[in-house]
């Protein structure tokens, strides 16, 4: 299997009133065909401006890509037409958004929603555009689709209204499925339904699908490898098992050690010191040293780049610069 | 839906009672006796007491709203005092001229209106942005009187490409129209720039650009669709003024209009035509406003569905 995407130091910065914040400094990951890739970080760290990067959906101003190389299917999207853009958006590449709520247009039908999608990139005409509306409905397991293909978003309740999402984004078969939090704004048990749907569908198609989430629940369910976010930078990437077993990055291990446990008794839940970082004035060298315990003389002048651990395994931290061990 | 529309149909009937007894107890309020101001100042007593019979002044009041109510539904609204025409045969020749101008000068408002709001929201900040705002500021500080009289200096008097007033054909109605939709205009425009605004950073129209929409699709589809609302209620609102008649613009270009036509019969004390003009007026903002409810629903499905 080959790389589906590929991108390398994208910096995606936002202009507002006199400062720039750096939401993106230098992001470079990959993703290969048939991969669920996992991105996980706290709020504010630049997971969904990655998203939304990769679609060259950053509202200009304030936001802008100022540099960098995203390579899809061999081709550089930051060097496409608008035109070209438009028509690899929710045909190649799709997306589905946090707020099933708010994400579906209110004033129009379920199936003129998805018919709208089918017919600009598939160019089926109405009935065929409909039948295809009515399949994916029923792809996605929503009970009497050809009622709902007739309803309105507010007639359907949030886990319905994600799966109406998924039955969109999924309608034209796309390389790539962007799945920005799919399941926070949903209750618990309808959260193991939509993501046992995103796999079975998964399997089905054959997508890959870029996850990004903070829960790292998500993450060990559902992510072949997974790349961890800080301040606007990845810090670490790995495949989730050893990154499970062994987080290396500091912030790894304090975002790792923060989930709440059943099996150990603790008074408190254990916290990662410090505040993140404003990104209009991030800290210079490594974002994290402030509030690193283990930091020390490069840490605080120059930003560490990904040192390769073992094959496929990255860290950006100077613990792990050639010849030092963190022991 | 269609229950909807008979619902807000039925409101309506409280209301236009409500709007028949305060327009038949005009005459009742004026001070002094009715049948005196219908003699004139000069009658003698025989030919009030004459009056006060023909006109039904002797009975107790509920009977003489009932009458009124009964002629009006008939659409009998009386004679007028100064012509001796039947009232309903002025309004009828005024309100359709009326309704003419107001549909012209909507129609001119819309289109300059929700044009500019759109381009403005979509340009927020931009020189196009500005300049639409601050045409939209006159719009709505201009006296009327004034714009209309600028209108026709410019384009009857030294362009000579419209007739400076009176009635006819439709260029007759242009230069009225405009100076009518100027403000209307400029409310609209304002109204659709804040509620594109709004709606324009909304989810729903993320997803319809990750969809890889055309811009064009997804600004006068999916957002405009969505700000309409708000957008419907000035319009309405600004559509009902309008039929309640321009006594200004009607004033400044001599045309017959509803809105003169109540005036001089003011001036004039001719109080079935107040009466019945009142009525006239009152009715058809109620029955604007019923067809803004309407339009709501056919905008909104959660007003349609509820």
């Amino acid at each position: 299997m080959g790389t589906l995407l590929n991108i390398n130091n994208l910096k995606t910065h936002f202009f507002s009133s006199g400062r720039t914040i750096r939401a993106l400094d230098g992001v470079s990951f990959h993703i290969e065909e048939g991969e669920v890739f996992g991105l996980v970080g706290e709020t504010g760290c630049g997971k969904s401006v990655t998203a939304l990067s990769i679609l060259r959906l950053i509202p200009f101003p304030p936001g802008k890509i100022i540099n960098g190389e995203i390579l899809f299917r061999g081709r550089n999207l930051l060097s496409l037409q608008e035109d070209e853009m438009r028509s690899i958006r929710g045909q190649e590449i799709s997306m589905i958004f946090q707020e099933p709520m708010t994400s579906l247009n209110p004033v129009f039908r379920i199936g003129d929603q998805m018919m709208e999608v089918i017919m600009l990139h598939q160019k089926l005409n109405r009935s065929r555009a409909f039948e295809k509306a009515l399949e994916m409905l029923q792809r996605v397991h929503i009970p009497d689709a050809d009622r709902v293909v007739k309803q309105y978003p507010h007639q359907l309740s949030g886990g319905m209204r994600q799966r109406v999402m998924i039955a969109m984004e999924l309608s034209c078969h796309p390389f790539l499925l962007i799945a920005d939090e799919p399941t926070t704004a949903l209750d618990v048990t309808i959260q193991a339904q939509i993501l046992r749907l995103i796999k079975e569908i998964k399997k089905e198609l054959q997508t890959s699908i870029l996850l990004i989430t903070h829960d790292l629940g998500v993450i060990a369910e559902m992510c072949d490898r997974v790349a961890v976010m800080y301040a606007g930078s990845i810090v670490e990437e790995a495949k989730v098992e050893e990154i499970f077993e062994e987080p290396k990055h500091p912030y790894t291990q304090g975002l790792w050690g923060a989930i709440p446990r059943v099996d150990q008794e603790k008074e408190a839940l254990v916290v990662i010191p410090g505040m993140v970082p404003d990104l209009s004035q991030p800290p210079t060298g490594c974002k994290f040293h402030p509030r690193c315990p283990y930091r020390f003389d490069p840490c605080d002048q120059k930003k560490p780049p990904l040192f390769p651990l073992s094959p496929g395994h990255l860290v950006s931290c100077y613990l792990y610069e050639e010849g030092k061990s963190h022991e | 839906m269609g229950r909807y529309i008979l619902k807000r149909s039925l409101m309506l009937l409280p209301v236009l009672l409500g709007v028949s007894l305060v327009s038949f107890s005009l005459l009742h309020m004026v001070p002094g006796d009715p049948a005196e101001l219908l003699a004139g100042e000069e009658a003698n007593p025989e030919f009030i007491q004459a009056l006060r019979k023909e006109y039904g002044l002797d009975q107790p009041l509920y009977i003489q709203y009932f009458h009124f109510i009964s002629h009006v539904v008939r659409g009998d609204f009386g004679i007028s005092i100064r012509n001796r025409e039947p009232v309903i045969k002025l309004l009828k020749e005024r309100f359709l001229f009326t309704l003419q101008l107001s549909f012209l000068s909507i129609l001119i408002a819309c289109f300059i209106g929700l044009i500019a709001g759109v381009i403005s929201s979509t340009k927020q900040y931009s020189l196009f942005d500005n300049m639409s705002m601050v045409g939209a500021l006159f719009g709505i500080s201009m006296p009327i009187f004034w714009f209309g009289l600028l209108l026709m200096l410019v384009f009857s008097v030294h362009l000579r490409w419209f007739p400076a007033g009176g009635k006819g054909t439709i260029l007759h109605l242009i230069l009225p129209a405009i100076a009518l939709g100027a403000a209307s205009s400029a409310v609209i425009a304002r109204m659709t720039r804040a509620s594109m605004l709004e709606v324009v950073r909304q989810d729903y129209i993320r997803t319809a650009r990750a969809n890889g929409l055309r811009e064009f699709i997804v600004i006068y589809k999916h957002a405009l669709k969505n700000a309409m609302i708000p957008i419907i209620t000035v319009f309405g609102l600004e559509f009902g003024y309008m039929l309640g008649g321009a006594v200004l613009t009607e004033t400044v270009f001599s045309l017959p209009g509803v809105g003169r036509l109540m005036v001089e019969g003011i001036f004039q004390r001719d109080y079935p035509v107040v009466q019945g003009s009142m009525l006239l007026v009152a009715t058809t903002f109620v029955v604007v406003n019923l067809l803004t409810d309407i339009a709501y629903a056919f905008f909104d499905p959660k007003i349609r569905y509820e």
